[in-house]
């Protein structure tokens, strides 16, 4: 029970993370490894803040905003100072190491005493469901404020910038900003997972983001493989069904956004098993490192896309 | 009015492989002007697409809109007076996102891309009949994603939506030629209707010397960087495939082609 309890609460939180990761590794074809440095972020801003006694949801905003930050800076690394992608990234969580090291002021910060989102009143009615609800609360507000902006004008533009950069430039929209706009939510989202993540472990730790490019690429991959096969089959029952109504409501299928919160959760339950199984955590960054890299053959996403679509 | 003034180009300038493309080159295009340019690879039709968007450099000379120089814009801000289309037909339209949802774009093209609704409802239904004009069935695949369409598909697509909203001028480069001969007919009229509908200044690419004659009003011939014929409408109705086609193997021959 508390293992599921414990897979759910930190799935859920990496779950924001990897719709941070959802916007650039799938709608902006950009592998950003800034991740690696704004979850941290987000969880450094929130030691700091919950130590002074800041209302957390408040933290959780702040968060938020560092994350947008740092999103911004690794933009302009690569738009205008045209610095390839993965090195700007990486010059970004190089970078970041040193502020995630500097704002707390040490590179270990306990939080025992202070409160967090996870000690609110109301949340005594899920009983020791407390913390995966007040987890689910935040990611639901967070995949949903996410689904709306992609339904908006912004949101189009941002899809077709990964889609296809020579049509924004023809709808006489400057592409590059539109890559800053994007790698500034996605590491937004990033940091607030972080937020969420420290606020629920009660510490900070500068070590915690080192992998989270892993964990959130292979959410996003096990999300997105998982429910496309899935997907498809329901357009298929629903032709069947010869219902217009049916059909155009099961086109979509499964939202990608709900598809990566899934597989942030079923990639944690993957972890928590082999745990549960008597691994060592010693050898935990191998198990997880070949576990990626079976998702990634499995996902056949070798590949990186090709560009055009000729 | 579109004019060149002065354009000079070079590629790898300072290095061994430098290469003069431009070398003091002047073209003026009426307002309504529908001009098509032949030439042979290299000849430089595609570097003065490129340099009058300000997809390339240039060393010199001065690129005017009207009465306006705009050299000194970026490509995505001369674009909101200019449309194109290219030869790839993957490039006019996002492949990912369905009909309805690259229609939707271009319609707000020159609008700003706020937090409104991305597709407006009550646009749709025009968006199905300007589909539906171009009788190829693609107003019954709204929700189909643009991927899956075929080239000449997804090329009608890309010239409707460079159009769809005001655009002073419309650059289409060599875009009929990833085509099959019967779908690049298709387009070549399609493209005809819509610049005569719109009235739009327009310049086209072309290795097509048969649409290069039939359509249109002023032809260009370039090579080497020069424009070595001009013809304007009345010289143009009296021209005929054969006397470019000589002009062209006379001019290749000499280049060693």
């Amino acid at each position: 029970m508390a293992i599921i309890i414990g897979t759910l609460e930190q799935g859920l939180s990496y779950g924001i993370m990897a719709l941070g990761v959802y916007i650039t590794y799938k709608i902006l074809d950009f592998p950003d490894l800034t991740v690696d440095g704004s979850f941290p972020l987000g969880a450094a801003v929130t030691a700091v803040l919950l130590g002074k006694g800041v209302n957390p949801f408040l933290v959780l905003l702040v968060s938020f905003g560092a994350g947008l930050l740092s999103g911004i800076l690794t933009g302009l690394i690569h738009v205008k100072l045209k610095v390839r992608d993965l090195l700007s990234g990486i010059i970004m969580f190089t970078a970041l190491y040193t502020v995630n090291l500097k704002i707390p002021g040490k590179a270990y910060v306990p939080l025992f005493t202070e409160t967090t989102i996870f000690d609110m009143e109301f949340l005594q009615v899920f009983g020791s469901f407390y913390g995966v609800a007040m987890a689910l609360m935040v990611t639901l507000a967070a995949k949903f404020l996410l689904d709306l902006y992609l339904k908006t004008k912004s949101g189009y533009l941002l899809r077709a910038v990964g889609d296809n950069e020579v049509l924004v430039v023809s709808l006489a929209k400057d592409q590059g900003l539109v890559k800053i706009a994007g790698l500034s939510i996605a590491n937004g989202l990033v940091s607030l997972g972080g937020s969420v993540y420290c606020q629920q472990q009660r510490y900070y730790d500068i070590s915690m983001g080192t992998g989270t490019i892993v964990i959130g690429l292979a959410s996003v991959i096990i999300g997105t493989k998982l429910f496309k096969s899935f997907s498809g089959k329901w357009v298929v029952s629903g032709k069947i069904a010869g219902s217009a109504a049916f059909l155009t409501r099961n086109r979509k299928g499964v939202r990608p956004t709900t598809a990566v919160l899934a597989g942030a959760v079923l990639y944690k339950a993957c972890v928590a098993g082999a745990m549960a199984l008597g691994l060592d955590p010693q050898n935990m960054k191998l198990v997880t490192a070949v576990l990626f890299l079976l998702i990634l053959v499995c996902g056949m996403e070798r590949k990186r896309k090709v560009k055009g679509n000729a | 009015m579109l004019e060149l003034r002065g354009i000079r180009k070079y590629y790898n300038p300072g290095t061994v492989n430098e290469m003069c493309i431009f070398d003091d080159f002047n073209l003026r295009i009426a307002p309504g002007e529908f001009v098509s340019v032949v030439g042979s690879n290299g000849s430089g039709k595609t570097s003065m697409l490129n340099i009058i968007c300000g997809s390339i450099d240039v060393e010199g000379g001065a690129v005017f809109a009207g009465q306006e120089d705009i050299s000194a814009k970026k490509e995505f801000e001369r674009n909101r007076r200019i449309g194109r289309v290219y030869q790839n037909p993957a490039m006019g339209t996002c492949p990912n996102m369905t009909v309805l949802e690259n229609m939707s774009l271009a319609d707000n093209k020159g609008k700003p891309f706020g937090l409104k609704p991305g597709i407006n409802k009550a646009r749709a239904g025009y968006y199905r009949e300007m589909l539906a004009g171009l009788g190829i069935g693609l107003e019954n695949k709204m929700q189909v994603k643009v991927g899956v369409l075929s080239g000449g598909q997804r090329q009608a697509m890309a010239l409707l939506m460079a159009t769809m909203t005001p655009i002073e001028f419309l650059i289409l480069d060599e875009h009929t030629a990833a085509l099959d001969p019967r779908t690049a007919d298709f387009i070549m009229g399609l493209t005809d209707r819509i610049v005569r509908e719109k009235r739009i200044t327009t310049i086209m690419v072309t290795h097509n010397l048969r649409y290069a004659v039939e359509y249109g009003n002023r032809l260009l011939m370039m090579h080497e960087g020069k424009i070595i014929l001009d013809k304007g409408q009345k010289e143009k109705k009296a021209l005929k495939i054969e006397d470019i086609l000589g002009l062209f193997n006379r001019i290749s021959v000499e280049c060693g082609n």
